[in-house]
């Protein structure tokens, strides 16, 4: 029971770092993105490969990982940016859907089977393979996270980026460089994911396509959308309730997309703005700062 | 130097001629009204100006720099800012985060370091809010700052996207109908606040259909109707002048016919 309850924590702490960087894009830059799992999954198989194949130690790996997803965020972020929204939305779940069937059909990445074997995190001779200590790690990397984003979201570029949310066009006549803010973002995003991902693949030690897929992220974007887009709180407590949720449901589990979808109903109609959305409780004892 | 100078600015949507050789200039420090019957092309013009639309032919040059060409953004850093005749404040945010994103330009933390915590870049934001609210003073909303943008009544809202606009310290600022909306006493109130950033030696370009307050308040006006530039000068020449007189009120002779602004 215990080690099930740690599993849960692990997972809960990875999904807590693809809320938090999907939000940055959805809830502060406003732009609809549909292939978060995507960046998640290259993060992924980045770090499996790079560990596998060249033997990069963990930190490594993960910090390779995030360039590469980065670079991925910034390749695809480029063209697609300067479109209105719902192009972006349009593009970036084609985007999730090829990076699957790349996947699925490379032989690098082992095809469906997937990588298998990818190394435990060593660090100063310390295997991180025990769970507590694998647990510790990854909150390691969420208070990181959350410590970045805290910092980027309350300083002026935070501001920009809601100025881009709530108008684009005045943003910029206001000396607002919008391209180049949606672009960073995004591509910082991407690199968030990617370490998600890289601290997925070390723990899990086997990868496949299936857990990349379109279904994450839709996880992901319901993740931010019951937290609240524009909150970091909101957005880790969505993660812990869609960790931790299908677990509870897991005797009705014949009912469990049921349940899902009747929840996200009743939250759209009762608190369109999430749990915990911008302008009510929300950031604003962080913003102040 | 005329700080903007517009020569012979043409801008066709497909086979409408919006503005056809437009060419006015504006002097630093001046006050310029920029009138006209509706759909005369003056928003389209402020939109050419402002780098929203691109022109069909002609130029934009402001201090003697070419515009045309230039995202709004680069624009802005160049000095220039404007205000819209439908309102579009930052909804999300409170009254002083909005006049906050205006001082955006004015940032000089650097990029990185904006996002370390360190005492000068919390002492840079303070200065910023303390600025905020002193623009928010001076348009009257100085006790609203926490506000939600949203919550603001319609005349609060156009004063605040006036100290937004302030807040980029802009060279020539774009009003795009300021009194639109407005209750005679409020139109009083930003009468009475263009005379002060007239005072502070704010340079303005103003679009208005209140007569009394553009011929109050500006140094020059320019006439627009059909696109075309119809007549320019000081208040009390336009105010006489038969081309205006027409372009507004129609020829009596083609009553008739009712075409309209035919010579």
């Amino acid at each position: 029971m215990a080690a099930y309850l740690l599993h849960l924590a692990i997972l809960a702490g990875i999904y807590i770092i693809l809320a938090v960087s999907l939000n940055l894009i959805i809830g502060y830059a406003g732009q609809v993105s549909l292939g978060h799992a995507a960046f998640y999954g290259i993060g992924a198989y980045a770090s499996a490969l790079a560990a596998l194949h060249w033997h990069f130690p963990f930190p490594l790996a993960a910090l390779g990982a995030m360039l590469v997803t980065g670079g991925c965020g910034l390749a695809l972020g480029l063209p697609t940016l300067r479109l209105k929204e719902d192009y972006l939305a349009i593009v970036t779940l084609g985007f999730g859907v090829i990076v699957d069937l790349v996947f699925l059909n490379l032989e690098v990445t082992g095809g469906p089977d997937g990588l298998v074997g990818i190394p435990s995190p060593r660090l100063l001779g310390l295997s991180f393979r025990p769970q507590p200590l694998y647990l510790l790690l990854v909150i390691l990397a969420v208070f990181l996270v959350l410590g970045f984003t805290y910092l980027l979201v309350r300083s002026y570029h935070g501001r920009a980026l809601r100025a881009i949310r709530d108008h684009e066009t005045t943003a910029q006549v206001m000396g607002i460089n919008t391209p180049a803010y949606k672009i960073v973002i995004f591509s910082l995003a991407a690199a968030l994911a990617g370490l998600a991902g890289s601290l997925y693949a070390h723990y899990i030690t086997f990868i496949n396509p299936e857990s990349f897929g379109l279904h994450t992220s839709i996880l992901i974007l319901c993740m931010v959308v019951l937290g609240g887009m524009g909150s970091i709180i909101g957005s880790v407590l969505g993660a812990i309730a869609l960790a931790v949720l299908p677990e509870m449901l897991r005797q009705f589990q014949a009912y469990q997309d049921l349940i899902y979808g009747a929840l996200l109903v009743a939250l759209l109609i009762w608190r369109p703005e999430g749990l915990l959305g911008r302008g009510k409780l929300s950031l604003k004892f962080l913003t102040r700062g | 130097m005329s700080l903007l100078a517009v020569n012979d600015l043409t801008k066709y949507f497909g086979g409408v001629k919006a503005l056809e050789g437009v060419s006015f200039t504006v002097a630093a420090g001046d006050i310029v009204g920029l009138i006209g019957p509706n759909g005369a092309g003056k928003t389209t013009c402020f939109n050419v100006i402002n780098g929203l639309l691109p022109p069909t032919a002609g130029q934009v040059r402001l201090a003697g720099e070419d515009l045309v060409g230039l995202p709004p953004y680069r624009r802005a850093a160049l000095g220039l800012a404007r205000t819209f005749q439908n309102i579009q404040l930052f909804g999300g945010m409170t009254v002083g985060e909005n006049v906050l994103t205006g001082h955006h330009l004015r940032e000089e933390v650097g990029t990185m370091a904006a996002l370390l915590p360190l005492s000068r870049v919390r002492r840079a934001e303070t200065q910023a809010k303390e600025q905020a609210k002193e623009l928010l003073h001076l348009v009257g909303l100085g006790d609203k700052e926490d506000a939600p943008a949203e919550a603001l009544a319609y005349g609060e809202q156009r004063r605040l996207e006036i100290a937004r606009a302030l807040a980029q310290e802009p060279r020539l600022l774009l009003m795009d109908e300021p009194a639109a909306g407005l209750n005679p006493r409020e139109t009083e109130d930003l009468m009475a606040l263009l005379g002060k950033l007239r005072d502070l030696g704010i340079t303005l370009l103003v679009i208005e259909h209140d007569m009394t307050l553009i011929m109050g308040i500006s140094h020059r006006v320019v006439v627009l109707d059909h696109g075309q530039v119809i007549a320019q000068g000081p208040p009390a020449e336009i105010r006489r002048d038969p081309r205006v007189i027409e372009a507004y009120l129609g020829r009596e002779d083609d009553e008739e016919d009712g075409s309209g602004g035919g010579g």
